[in-house]
């Protein structure tokens, strides 16, 4: 198998050619713009929260294959859960990806994210697999706090690099 | 012409392999490889001649001091330059476009004054000057470009007609787009303004027969690391009077005459620019380079990349769902081939071509802004030098093959 095999598998093309979740929401509870200024990859979550539950979150994006196969999945395992358990959903896949050297043990319900195990041994792509989960933990702790109805952060995978919050409260 | 085989044994690194693969590196405009002559004259230096420069009575100093200058000769012929003491060393092309900002800049742009770009500039000739507009409160403007990546010259009288332009700043070879610009028309265009003119030459100086004075601007700045030279060594070339009148850039040990408690008087051209111990070593490998591309003759080097382009652009239209950036003849441009290839996205290529031993850039190159107004994230970029065949050009063919193919596209005819 050759390394492209490994990083295009299956799961991560199918993702890929077919993301779950496209599209918007007209009035979200909050809509959160991330942005990678220096790969220039883009995802834009809408999201609503109501009874602290995702109730539906559409996700429009553009970015490469393991971007734009990330927040795919991630779309996929947080729609109906509640923002107590995305939230932990999130730390968990940080923890896979940024956890060097050990892979990380991953419960059965969230296995769709095992595939992207293999993003880990390209330091370099790291980021892309991460700017979807960025975006939604920022989505959540603005919808949380009624900060704003509109988000626009810039990061390069560990840190923020800048902020805009629309309606602010 | 040159015999590219010959050439290649000069090149140490073009036998290792890649992911068990020879390797083809394409992403010279980011920066080149090195012959062996120059990694070896940076080794020379610091077996045999090792020592600070302008200050020592020895031997050891004298050698070094000599090496050195004779680099600054070297390269105000390579450029068509007439006086020697008008070729600054720097650490690169940006630190030369920044020395300009800040020595001239800071002095020369009046509040409401005018500095045109255009809309293919390196960050390095963009973000400079937007820091020194903020600073003086003056304006950029932009020549805007024309649909096949050229500049628009109906733009360009315009923008620096307007009777606020002071300054224009131009690449004379686009990293993004290949397009060779029409500097002398510009630098003709900003002369009747009374504007002053600088040239970001980091792309052509390396590649194109290049002269200061058929250029007639008032600055160039280029990059050795981009030339066959080690990394650390960038030139910037001015017209004497204008130096002359410039401040320091920095302050500290060389660039001084004499100095007081309170006050300093200051060197002579060029070493007025060039404070504290300089990259020695890099800068006389440098030398070395010049006196490499001068053998093969510039306008060998220009005539293999035309051919080399000219043979790769028309492969390249043998593939479906291609987008090619730049204008579509090779003698509008340089060696390097920006595309986009089957939506598949530049990081995916760029990472998939690798596993075969292929080396190309991915990415926006620098040129964000550009990017945008091409409504992409970015491209892909084969760039081409010396060392490189049509060989590796079929490969590349290949390797894009084999990424549709893993990314599950059917592109090809
Ligand atoms: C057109 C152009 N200008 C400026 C630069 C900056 O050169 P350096 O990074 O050596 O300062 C580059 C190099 O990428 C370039 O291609």
């Amino acid at each position: 198998m050759s390394l492209s095999d490994d990083l295009y598998r299956e799961t991560i093309l199918d993702h890929y050619h077919h993301p779950r979740n496209q599209g918007v929401i007209e009035h979200p509870t909050v809509k959160v713009e991330g942005v990678n200024p220096l790969c220039g990859d883009e995802v834009t979550l809408y999201i609503n929260v109501n009874n602290k539950t995702i109730d539906d979150v559409k996700i429009h994006g553009k970015g490469c294959s393991i971007n734009t196969a990330s927040g795919s999945i991630m779309s996929d395992l947080i729609k109906g859960k509640s923002v107590e358990e995305a939230s932990k959903t999130i730390e968990l896949f940080k923890s896979m990806m940024l956890t060097k050297g050990v892979e990380v043990e991953i419960p059965e319900e969230l296995e769709d994210l095992e595939c992207l195990q293999g993003v880990k041994k390209y330091p370099v792509r790291i980021k892309c697999a991460l700017l979807p989960w960025n975006t939604l933990a920022e989505g959540l702790k603005t919808a949380e706090t009624k900060a704003g109805q509109f988000v626009h952060f810039e990061t390069n995978g560990d840190h923020e690099l800048g902020r805009v919050v629309v309606n602010g409260g | 012409m040159f015999d590219t085989k010959k050439v290649r044994e000069d090149f140490p690194i073009l036998s290792r392999k890649v992911n068990g693969q020879t390797l083809v590196y394409l992403d010279n405009a980011a920066t080149s490889q090195k012959p062996i002559q120059v990694i070896d004259a940076i080794s020379q230096y610091y077996k045999e001649y090792n020592a600070n420069i302008h200050r020592g009575l020895h031997t050891l100093s004298e050698e070094a001091t000599i090496a050195y200058e004779d680099v600054r000769e070297k390269i105000a012929k390579f450029i068509g330059a007439r006086e020697t003491n008008s070729v600054i060393f720097t650490r690169n092309t940006t630190e030369a476009i920044n020395l300009v900002a800040h020595s001239w800049g800071r002095h020369n742009i009046l509040p409401g004054d005018q500095i045109v770009l255009s809309a293919m500039e390196h960050h390095s000739n963009l973000v400079p000057w937007q820091m020194l507009a903020k600073d003086r409160q003056a304006n950029l403007a932009f020549i805007e470009l024309t649909a096949d990546g050229q500049l628009d010259m109906e733009s360009a009288k315009k923008v620096i007609g307007s009777p606020r332009t002071k300054l224009v700043c131009i690449n004379h070879m686009s990293n993004a787009l290949g397009t060779i610009n029409p500097v002398a028309e510009i630098a003709k265009l900003a002369r009747s303004q009374g504007a002053t003119v600088l040239i970001d030459a980091a792309q052509s100086v390396p590649h194109l027969p290049t002269s200061v004075q058929e250029i007639d601007c008032d600055f160039l700045a280029f990059s050795f690391h981009k030339m066959l030279g080690p990394t650390g060594v960038g030139v910037l070339w001015g017209k004497p009077e204008l130096l002359e009148a410039m401040p320091p850039f920095l302050g500290g040990g060389d660039m001084i005459s004499a100095v007081w408690r309170d006050r300093a008087t200051y060197n002579e051209l060029p070493w007025k620019f060039e404070a504290g111990t300089p990259n020695i070593a890099d800068v006389i490998a440098s030398g070395v380079a010049i006196d490499y591309l001068q053998n093969l003759g510039m306008e060998n080097v220009r005539a293999h990349e035309i051919e080399l382009t000219e043979y790769a652009l028309k492969k390249f239209t043998t593939l479906n769902d291609v987008v090619i950036y730049g204008p579509p003849n090779a003698k509008d441009r340089g060696g390097v081939i920006s595309f986009n290839f089957a939506q598949v996205h530049p990081h995916d290529l760029g990472q998939i071509l690798n596993e075969s031993g292929i080396a190309i850039r991915a990415g926006h190159h620098c040129c964000q802004p550009l990017m945008r107004d091409l409504n992409v994230s970015g491209t892909a970029r084969a760039s081409f030098y010396i060392y490189n065949t049509k060989e590796e050009v079929d490969l590349l063919m290949a390797a894009l093959e084999e990424a549709n193919k893993v990314m599950g596209h059917v592109a090809f005819r």
